[in-house]
Order: C-alpha cells, then sequence, then structure tokens
C-alpha cells in the first residue's frame, strides 16, 4: 500500500444529518489505515464516480473513520447515497491537522459555519474529554437554518461536560427559539481572556475570514488562530499542486494553517 | 441592585463616555425589564426611545404576509436595541419582541436628540456610536446575502 493507493473500507453504518448531508461511518475491510488526527482530511473514493478530500469527523470503533459529506456533486452525491455495506477506497490521512490539544489553563473557541463543524467536531469532543485542563471552552456554531445544524443531538452532551454551545442562523421560521444573525454575533457569549485563547475555526472561507479577523480584533494571537482552509485537494501529498495557496500547498501544508500566515493569502486576489 | 447610573457605566456601548456625559444621560434613563414574548414596539410605529440589552435576547422581526413574523435579527447583551428616533422620519423600521426575559435600560430618544443638538461635541459622540450599531448591522446583513452556507452550485 502507498498513500497512492486506496484501502477498501466498508460503509458499516449512515446517518442523515440535514436534508443533503449523511455521516458515513467506515470500517476498514483491509489493514487500518495510520490514525486519523482531528483535522487531517482523507480521499474518499466511490469507485466509478470520483475521489474527493473529506475531513475526518471522528472515529468508528478502533480502526474505522466516521466522515461527514454533503451532496454537491458526482462524486459527494455517490458518496452520500452510499449503504450500509458498501465498498469505498480510503487514502490518508492527509495534512496538518488542528493544534491539539491547546495549552492548559488556556481559553479554547471553536467556530463552525455549515458543514465546518464536521472537521471541528473531533477537537470539540477532545476539549469536552478533557473540559478541567482549560478556563473556558464556547463553541459557537452558524448554519443557514436551523434545519442545517449539524450534530443537534451531541450540543447537549457538550454542554453537560461543561462546554458552552452556541447556535445561531441566518434565517428561520417560526418554532426557532435561537439567534438569527452572523456567527459573529455569538462573540457577545465569549467569556475569554483573549491573550490566552486558543481559537478553532472552519467554514466557508469569507465567514472565516471576518470571524478570524474580529477575534483579531478582541486581541486573540494571530499565531493561536488556526482556520481549515479549503482547495481542490487531489493527490493528498503535494505533489499535484492542485491545492495550491501562494507559497502553501494546503494538502500537505493545510488544511490547517494559522491566521498569520492565512490571513494575507485569503485577501490576495489572484490567489 | 445597581442604580441606573451604575448600569449605564457598565454597558458595553457607552463605554468611555465622560462620567459627565453619562450624568446627562442618567435622568433621560429608566431600567426596563421585559418578561419573554413582549412586543417591545411594532414596525412603523414612533421611535421614541432606545434601549440599551444588559441581559437576555430581542428579535427584530418583519410581518411578511403569509408568513406571519419573520425574525430578521437576534441581539444580545451588550448591545443597543434601536437607532430610528435619531433619524427622521423617526418611525421603527422593524418591530421587537423579547425572545426570553430581557433586562435594559430604556433612554428618552426624543430628549436625547434635544441634548445632542444643544451639544453638537456630544450629539457627534453619541451619533459615531449609534452609526458603529448600524454599520455593523449592515455589514451583517451583507454577509447574510451571500448566502454562504448554501451548498455550491
Amino acid at each position: 500500500m502507498t498513500t497512492m493507493t486506496p484501502s477498501r473500507y466498508r460503509v458499516a453504518g449512515r446517518a442523515d444529518e440535514t436534508a443533503d448531508t449523511v455521516t458515513l461511518a467506515l470500517e476498514p475491510l483491509d489493514a487500518p489505515l495510520p490514525a486519523f488526527r482531528p483535522g487531517q482530511f482523507a480521499m474518499l473514493y466511490a469507485f466509478g464516480v470520483g475521489e474527493i478530500p473529506i475531513s475526518v469527523s471522528g472515529r468508528y470503533g478502533a480502526g474505522g473513520l466516521l466522515h461527514t459529506v454533503r451532496a454537491v456533486g458526482a462524486t459527494s452525491g455517490a458518496l452520500c447515497r452510499a449503504e450500509p455495506g458498501t465498498t469505498l477506497g480510503v487514502r490518508g490521512p492527509f495534512g496538518r491537522g488542528w493544534a491539539l490539544p491547546a495549552p492548559d489553563g488556556a481559553d479554547v473557541v471553536i467556530v463552525a459555519g455549515g458543514l465546518g463543524l464536521a472537521p471541528l467536531r473531533p477537537a470539540v469532543r477532545q476539549a469536552a474529554a478533557h473540559r478541567d485542563r482549560y478556563r473556558d471552552v464556547t463553541v459557537l456554531i452558524g448554519a443557514r437554518t436551523p434545519e442545517d445544524l449539524l450534530y443537534p443531538g451531541e450540543h447537549d452532551e457538550w454542554r453537560a461536560a461543561g462546554v458552552g454551545v452556541h447556535t445561531i442562523v441566518d434565517r428561520a421560521g417560526a418554532g426557532w427559539g435561537g439567534r438569527v444573525g452572523v456567527v459573529t454575533a455569538l462573540f457577545d457569549r465569549l467569556r475569554i481572556r483573549p491573550a490566552g485563547t486558543v481559537a478553532y475555526v472552519c467554514g466557508p472561507e469569507v465567514m472565516m475570514r471576518f470571524v478570524a479577523r474580529d477575534l483579531a480584533r478582541l486581541g486573540v494571537p494571530a499565531e493561536a488562530l488556526w482556520l481549515s482552509l479549503e482547495r481542490n485537494m487531489h493527490c493528498g501529498i503535494g505533489h499535484c499542486g492542485h491545492c495550491q495557496l501562494g507559497p502553501l500547498l494546503l494538502c500537505r501544508d493545510g488544511p490547517v494553517v494559522a491566521f498569520d500566515a492565512a490571513g494575507p493569502l485569503l485577501s490576495t486576489r489572484e490567489l | 441592585m445597581s442604580t441606573t447610573r451604575e448600569l449605564l457605566e457598565a454597558h458595553p456601548f457607552l463605554a468611555g463616555l465622560t462620567a459627565g456625559d453619562i450624568g446627562r444621560l442618567e435622568p433621560l434613563a429608566r431600567p426596563e425589564p421585559f418578561p419573554a414574548g413582549t412586543r417591545i414596539f411594532e414596525e412603523n410605529g414612533p421611535a421614541e426611545r432606545f434601549w440599551l440589552i444588559g441581559d437576555g435576547q430581542v428579535d427584530l422581526d418583519i410581518r411578511v404576509p403569509g408568513r406571519g413574523d419573520v425574525i430578521m435579527e437576534t441581539l444580545g447583551p451588550g448591545t443597543v436595541l434601536g437607532w430610528s428616533w435619531l433619524f427622521p422620519p423617526y418611525r421603527w423600521h422593524f418591530g421587537a419582541v423579547a425572545a426570553g426575559p430581557v433586562r435594559s435600560i430604556a433612554v428618552d430618544g426624543t430628549a436625547v436628540r434635544a441634548l445632542c443638538d444643544a451639544d453638537p461635541v456630544f450629539g457627534y459622540e453619541l451619533t459615531r456610536r449609534f452609526m458603529a450599531v448600524v454599520v455593523g448591522r449592515m455589514q451583517a446583513t451583507r454577509l447574510r446575502l451571500l448566502d454562504l452556507y448554501r451548498a455550491p452550485a
């Protein structure tokens, strides 16, 4: 096996998260791939259709993986339609994950937009499992509508572990008792000492730019502000260049990049 | 129990105002709690005051035929509710309802306008703060217009 050869995994289970998003539980048919760290990604291969990068959203059993996939194209659609028993190809783990664990005593802020909660879920779970190490842990979640919120069943588990979980949606109908607006509006929930804060952010790139900018204005150090970036990952090992962002090859140097390095690149028109 | 002055001094919207300026607002302000579900004002109603939200959340909404009251934005603690009192025609652009129990300080907008007219330096400072609120909400609206969480085409 090489990093270019897919390992066979079987779909052991699937859960519909939203109207177009599914979490697949994969278990290895061959020797399991090396353990994925939170924030790393795999190349998932729907045989006969195509291969796409998908972040790991959790562990499944001893050597298995959880991937949350949104149906937006031919390959992601095929993955979302995969029923238990389907064999998929998996390559990985690729890239740099979240800078975990955060230093003891730190304030931890996790900001997710839309599907961005998927790669952050392992980080949330890790922070919740070691809650006593940190001063404050807050998770801020933005989504398009209440129906698009990911993992709502886990939010109360995280709260029970002492994590502040706050949600906001772009628009809501009758019956929504939560907040409406942009995710940065939830910053009024933060009880942090900015200089001692580590932040993890994932979502649409424009959203991450605004979140990172506002956290930096609050005083969170740029080098402690981590973003998960996305480009057209293809080979996964920094050879093909499809995922280049300025000096970075995101499949190798990312997808998680600190804001001090990523910030200038995100506002460069040619990139 | 905090006094009105202490509440004004503690509110982020007024942070950095001089003691003298806080003192001028104090007689125009009073604590005003709202039970959950209270309609604070109606769209197009006369805009005569503003509220400094101390605790709780307020939904800004608009009545859409066939869809009822649609929430456009939620304001949280530390923010200010209402700027229509500052600009003609002094009518609310949207409605507002307490999303839960709300602690606030109500301030007489008509009297504050008179204060601003009489003291342009104070008026400029206060208008600058309200402009920042308006700009912040406009930027947030622009971001939401991008519909960033929509599935890519």
